[in-house]
């Protein structure tokens, strides 16, 4: 029997997987067989679905009915009820926050609903390790199209038209970048796909080309044919081993198909894809620098110009754009610019994937077209911060992007007006911060990270990094000085000025951004000695509340220095010199008896 | 492998979509068949077994077949239920292989509901 009657979308996206979805895999194969149903009842494994804080995660077809958090040992129960008996397991199914029955539908998940996908189109839906299911989904329509019906110079139109701008943060519009690369003079010409995805808490490119490898190789086809290049690479982060052994899969499928190689698809087109693994630093994400580590170079970036669409990999002229871009070409080409420039707002077209993580209830990766607001993100996509807190601020761009404040939720999202806030999209990391968040300790944290991965060769951003993170630490540490505030933020700008690449020219953002928000914080370490947040532990300490303390003796018992002693239903002492805040006890403590001031 | 010609993608591509057509939400005929104890012991696997072939042999691609439970009418299963997109699901009962080829043709094909299997149209009111 050849036809399915179900279809068991199981995701093994690396979220997923790190839950033990290949457990689960192997529970219900063993459950299927049990009941005779492996041949009524497909399994597939999917990339990743986006609802990464519910995993594992399960969707069944039709009805799209959609588990969560499954355990091996809820898969006997499961395929006997639903699988085999057609009773859907409430209890496994996801409850959104505030409500009270499960949603069984994915249709109808706050999370899902508000999403529009192109660049994400094919995840969850097709088993990304069998290229079938791609063409399935109309895969490699878009590569036939451009090959048997456009040339070089409508491929470009299209892409310019449809307002297409690149997604690795810089947002330089795609179509232009492609016109220069193929206008430069030159017969051997490269392209390459920025798969070397740094930004800590962001994993939308993983995500692609875990879940629809395919749709970024068609998409680098379409502009190797545009700008006339027959050789491409993809740098992929050697971290992202799940994404390697996909795309692999992916090349070689589409190498036995025609669709890689000589003559594709018989038209006389030939072109090469190779995968090279970078090492993981967060300076190959920049242009430059990329290129130099794919020539075998220690990874600087260098100055522009040249930009690489004059010379680039080797000195050719080279064309790179970054996963998410690269999969959103053939979608363009299928439905044509003009519905793709619908989407979005008057400078920013389309739709744009966020990773949506930190202090809020539905973490995970978002696809929603540009120019939505953050408060429809967070609080309606991300079911609002955690534990019902106040939300602080929410952090875009990854680690040079700047903290956006309250009051600027209600801001549409596009390249511009991120800029405009003293922020950036970056490549779409958005971490929500929320009231327990220090803002000094933030930017100290971000700083800290970049100054590790500054490459070092320009003086304003290696020394200027490292000196805002002495300033910082200083404030953290209580020994702010008059001055500091003044003197990071010259230090901002100079380092801002004087850096060659984007990661100098963004790395002051935190800084700036959390200075122009949240001034008062800094005032409030640096003049009364506070930490408003309770993060800075050199700054607060904690304490017993005698009125609401019980004597329950928890804190005692957890306490690692001994610093809390007492008699069981007296309250405890707690003792300064021995109390290394580490913060247990206020962890641990049921009755809020335990105070930082 | 053969190397693909531009005509080649849309053959697979049906091909394919035969089979992740259930993944789209967009199907003209849903037939539910009853498997609650009763309806496995009665034999509502063989009736499985038979429509999805049904659905295999006449290449059809806007057909689901879906399990679900008891119907409460437990004396006369197997039973199922065709559900044509826009109009009253109609539940048939005391079901054999034959009979499920005879509805399949004339109902889920054709739109002509099978008076003498039919139990009911429309479905349980529920408050």
């Amino acid at each position: 029997m050849a036809k399915h009657r179900m279809h068991l979308m199981l995701c093994a996206g690396t979220g997923c997987v790190s839950n033990k979805s290949l457990k689960i895999r192997e529970a219900l194969e063993k459950e299927l067989k049990k009941h005779k149903l492996e041949e009524e009842i497909l399994t597939v494994m999917t990339g990743c679905n986006g609802f990464c804080a519910q995993g594992p995660i399960m969707v069944v077809h039709p009805d799209e009915i959609f588990y969560q958090m499954l355990t091996e040992k809820d898969i006997p129960h499961l395929v006997e009820e639903h699988f085999l008996k057609g009773r859907p397991v409430k209890k496994l199914m996801y409850t959104p926050p505030k409500e009270e029955a499960p949603v069984p539908k994915m249709s109808d998940i706050g999370f899902f609903k508000e999403q529009r996908l192109v660049a994400l189109r094919n995840r969850g839906l097709i088993d990304p390790e069998k290229i079938d299911e791609y063409i399935a989904r109309d895969g490699y329509s878009a590569l036939a199209r451009v090959l048997t019906s456009m040339t070089p110079g409508e491929i470009i139109k299209e892409i310019k038209d449809s307002g297409l701008r690149g997604r690795g943060g810089a947002g330089f519009p795609t179509g232009k970048k492609w016109e220069f690369a193929a206008e430069a003079e030159g017969e051997e010409k490269y392209i390459i796909c920025n798969a070397d995805e740094g930004d800590p808490g962001a994993f939308m490119d993983r995500s692609i080309v875990e879940s629809d490898p395919h749709s970024v190789l068609e998409g680098i086809s379409i502009g190797a044919r545009a700008i006339g290049a027959q050789h491409g690479y993809i740098y992929i982060r050697s971290e992202y081993p799940i994404a390697v052994k996909r795309m692999r899969k992916a090349i070689k499928q589409a190498r036995e198909y025609g669709l890689l190689g000589e003559d594709i698809l018989g038209t006389g087109f030939d072109f090469e894809i190779s995968v090279h693994q970078g090492a993981g630093a967060f300076v190959c994400g920049e242009e430059t620098s990329l290129i130099a580590s794919l020539e075998g170079r220690p990874p600087e970036p260098r100055i522009r110009p040249p930009f690489p669409a004059q010379s680039g990999l080797w000195g050719k002229p080279t064309n790179i754009n970054n996963v998410e871009t690269w999969a959103n070409v053939p979608e363009i080409i299928n439905r044509g610019a003009s519905w793709y420039s619908q989407l979005g707002t008057d400078t920013s077209k389309g739709t744009k994937v966020f990773s949506l993580v930190g202090k809020v209830k539905n973490t995970g990766l978002v696809e929603v077209p540009m120019g939505i607001t953050f408060r429809k993100i967070i609080y309606d996509i991300g079911g609002g911060i955690l534990e019902d807190k106040k939300f602080k601020a929410v952090q875009t761009g990854g680690p040079s992007g700047g903290c956006i404040p309250e009051e600027l939720l209600d801001l549409p999202i596009d390249y511009e007006r991120l800029i405009e806030v003293g922020s950036i999209m970056g490549s779409g990391g958005m971490i929500v911060m929320d009231e327990d968040t220090c803002m000094v300790d933030v930017a100290r944290y971000f700083v800290d990270f970049l100054r590790g991965e500054s490459c070092g060769k320009c003086t304003s951003c290696r020394e200027g990094l490292e000196s805002m993170y002495q300033i910082l630490t200083g404030i953290c540490e209580g020994k702010g000085t008059e001055g500091d505030v003044e003197l990071l933020q010259e230090l901002g700008s100079a380092i801002k000025d004087g850096s060659m690449c984007a990661l100098g020219g963004t790395a002051a953002n935190p800084v700036l951004s959390t200075i122009r928000y949240f001034e008062d914080e800094y005032w409030s370490h640096i003049r009364e000695q506070k930490c408003s947040a309770g993060v800075c532990k050199e700054l607060i300490r904690y304490s017993v509340d005698r009125e609401e303390c019980t004597g329950c003796l928890r804190c005692v018992k957890n306490c690692p220095s001994s610093a809390i002693s007492g008699q069981k239903k007296e309250p405890v002492n707690l003792d300064q010199e021995k109390c290394i805040k580490c913060g247990i006890c206020f962890e641990v403590c049921k009755f809020k008896a335990i105070v930082i001031e | 492998m053969a190397k693909l010609r531009p005509e080649d993608l849309e053959k697979i591509s049906q091909k394919m979509r035969k089979m992740t057509i259930l993944r789209e939400g967009t199907n003209r005929a849903r037939i539910t068949v009853h498997m609650g104890t009763c309806g496995i012991a009665a034999g509502a696997r063989k009736i499985m077994a038979a429509i999805l072939t049904l659905i295999e042999e006449r290449n059809t691609r806007d057909v689901v077949a879906i399990s679900s439970g008891c119907a409460g009418l437990c004396s006369r299963e197997p039973m199922m239920t065709v559900e044509l997109k826009g109009e009253a699901p109609v539940k048939y009962v005391d079901l054999t292989e034959k009979k499920v080829q005879e509805i399949f043709t004339q109902h889920v094909m054709n739109g002509n509901l099978v008076v003498k299997y039919a139990l009911a149209i429309g479905s349980e009111r529920v408050s």
